[in-house]
């Protein structure tokens, strides 16, 4: 965990005092709607279909117990009773009321978070591995780096009017938890032959309505040299991207339009004037961070122990550790990822209860520490094995312990028009209906590995177009459809889904998944062949002609 | 699709003033007498374009009530009872279209 100072305390106290003020001189009628609204989007307050919604930022996934806590005080407080963890490891509440927001804000000040910068044309949350310092894959911890970046970025003058949104991920392992190359700016942290740290850079990745896989713009970066040459890129895309259509806007299509070897060059250039300057990172810099990042005093342990052992001997539990239990980099400690998927349930949510019930289970047995992924389902990084079997009975009584972790009913899905003003169709019902095809866990882990993504329009906060099948929600006359893609896919192998065929109705998507399903059951070229391994060898026709003939 | 705020009015039958209020977000229709209320059924119905821009301009002299009013589609049935006109309404109306978390 990171160690907030006065100084983070200081200025979350002010602000919150400062949109006290604001939504008193809103409600008196001092300040109009359109004067309002861009000062509440600042504090991440949007107004959605039924109501406010405050979306709260996850810096790098990472929360403690006391903040977890916090989250459910607001959401049973002021919310109904639940909270929704996004794909970009923040939390929302949907039912917030504008009167009872500074309170609400108050109360998540106290533990220091905030919706600073979760919406409008800024650097918004810097997201990563929510196995960070717990992976043996990293060759270091990357939220160091993404804390960096969330001090230099957080009000940052220069920044705060952005022609579009700008979302930076950074990722220190090789396999890509944290979705990197489908970012504004992706950071892949490595070591050069001479064991130097560094990045390889990445821009111009996004999804929405034009998606496209990031560029590599420079294979090596030494670390220390971070914030210019993010600060070089944002200059030239302040300086060059496009403010006349917001469609045009993202940092993807400058690059898509000039050239990833054009938009290098001018970094490039920007770089060599200001490499040298206030932003050159010092070993002291860096290693006040580091230092304030506080670890678990890891004990010499041995994996395998015996209470696992013996714990292993009951199948439901041992169906739950394959699947939800992952390797620690200390020995006799594990990663264990927490299903927010219980079939037939909205993607994501927690309630208030639920995250109290985690909380607890954090402190007695993963150091207080608790993540959020990408994928809207949270993890305890630090959990000795010993401690699995009465984690896992807890869990399961509080119903989270589905071991459906990577399978056909971890589904990610946007809100969608349950709640969001942009969407044009259903997400979260979609998902659920799917889920329930596969409720027989037994039949879902014969698939496999498969990742579904559902967005409720273009914008795809459901990240569809890097989903293994992917489900676009569309309207037409009136009426839900949605686009099929299949062979998306997020990881370090990163690549855009193809399309299957015609849109089709809301009652069908569901039938239609499982067609999919079946079929790769019947064309894989073995078990160990997953989903997207038997799309990238045959194409979608093979799909497309056993799909279609059906429906 | 732009949100219904930021589209070209059509209007090809019945049609309400929605907005949020101000204070929660909470559904609101513009009602006859010239306020806001949280019952569809108090929604003042109108079926020409003119008088529904009519009914949005008057809506948005002020917004210390209710934010962001656009036209939307109703249904009248036989007994003159309002409902919804499409989706998106339904749901804002009803609120989500599955059980919450509890």
């Amino acid at each position: 965990m990171y160690a907030y100072d006065e100084f983070d305390r200081a200025f979350l106290a002010e602000r919150v005092a400062e949109f006290r003020d604001q939504v008193g001189r809103r409600l008196s009628g001092a300040l109009s709607e359109d004067e309002f609204k861009p000062l509440r989007l600042m504090n991440g307050v949007y107004l959605q279909l039924h109501a406010y919604m405050l979306r709260i930022a996850i810096p790098y996934g990472t929360l403690n117990a006391a903040q977890l806590r916090r989250m459910a005080h607001v959401a049973r407080v002021y919310d109904r009773g639940y909270g929704h963890f996004t794909t970009r490891q923040n939390i929302q509440f949907n039912w917030i009321k504008l009167e009872e927001l500074p309170e609400a804000m108050a109360a998540l000040a106290e533990v220091g978070v905030h919706g600073i910068q979760t919406s409008g044309n800024c650097i918004r949350n810097v997201t990563t591995d929510q196995w960070a310092a717990a992976t043996p894959e990293e060759c270091d911890d990357p939220r160091i780096w993404a804390e960096i970046l969330r001090q230099y970025s957080t009000l940052h003058p220069e920044f705060t009017y952005l022609p579009r949104k700008f979302k930076i991920a950074v990722t220190a392992a090789g396999h890509d938890r944290a979705a990197i190359k489908v970012h504004d700016v992706g950071l892949r942290l490595h070591r050069n032959a001479a064991g130097e740290l560094g990045f390889e850079v990445l821009v111009g990745g996004g999804l929405g309505r034009t998606p496209f896989v990031g560029k590599s713009i420079r294979d090596f970066l030494p670390a220390r040299e971070l914030l210019s040459y993010i600060e070089a890129i944002m200059r030239v895309y302040n300086q060059y991207g496009r403010r006349d259509n917001i469609y045009k806007a993202r940092i993807k299509i400058l690059v898509h339009e000039i050239g990833a070897e054009e938009f290098s060059k001018a970094v490039e250039a920007e770089w060599a004037a200001i490499r040298d300057g206030a932003l050159h990172l010092t070993d002291e810099a860096i290693a006040e961070i580091r230092d304030r990042f506080i670890y678990p005093a890891f004990e010499t342990r041995t994996d395998q122990p015996a209470e696992l052992v013996d714990a292993l001997a009951d199948p439901r539990f041992a169906t739950w550790h394959r699947n939800s239990v992952h390797t620690h980099k200390v020995p006799g400690y594990s990663i264990v990822t927490i299903s927010l998927k219980p079939v037939g349930a909205p993607p994501g949510d927690a309630t208030a209860d639920q995250m109290d019930i985690i909380a607890d289970l954090a402190e007695r047995y993963g150091s207080s520490e608790i993540r959020v992924g990408h994928e809207q389902n949270l993890c305890l990084p630090h959990v000795a094995q010993k401690d699995l079997p009465a984690l896992w009975a807890a869990l399961d009584a509080a119903g989270l312990a589905t071991p459906n972790v990577n399978l056909v009913n971890d589904i990610i899905a946007c809100p969608g028009l349950d709640y969001c003003a942009l969407a044009n169709a259903r997400a979260i019902p979609v998902a659920q209906e799917i889920a329930k095809r596969f409720a027989d866990l037994d039949r879902a882990r014969g698939v496999g590995r498969l990742h579904i993504n559902i967005s409720g329009c273009i914008n795809a906060c459901g990240h569809h177009h890097v989903g293994h099948i992917g489900i676009l929600g569309v309207e037409k006359n009136g009426q839900e459809f949605y686009q099929i893609t299949l062979g998306g896919r997020a990881d370090e192998h990163a690549q855009l889904g193809t399309l299957l065929g015609p849109a089709v109705s809301y009652e069908q998507v569901p039938g239609l998944v499982e067609d999919v399903v079946d079929t790769y059951m019947e064309l894989r070229a073995g078990p160990h062949e997953l989903f997207i391994d038997t799309v990238a060898r045959l194409g979608v026709e093979p799909f497309k002609e056993r799909v279609y003939a059906a429906h | 699709m732009a949100a219904p705020q930021q589209q070209k009015l059509k209007v090809n039958g019945p049609v309400a003033v929605t907005a949020n209020r101000l204070t929660d977000g909470a559904v609101v229709w513009r009602t006859k007498a010239g306020g806001w209320s949280v019952e569809l059924a108090d929604a003042a119905v109108v079926t020409t374009a003119d008088d529904a821009l009519a009914l949005l301009a008057e809506a948005g002299q002020r917004d210390l009530d209710a934010v962001g009013p656009y036209v939307a589609p109703v249904i009248v049935d036989a007994d003159g009872a309002l409902a919804p006109g499409n989706l998106r309404e339904r749901i804002r109306v009803a609120g989500p279209t599955f059980e919450l978390p509890h």
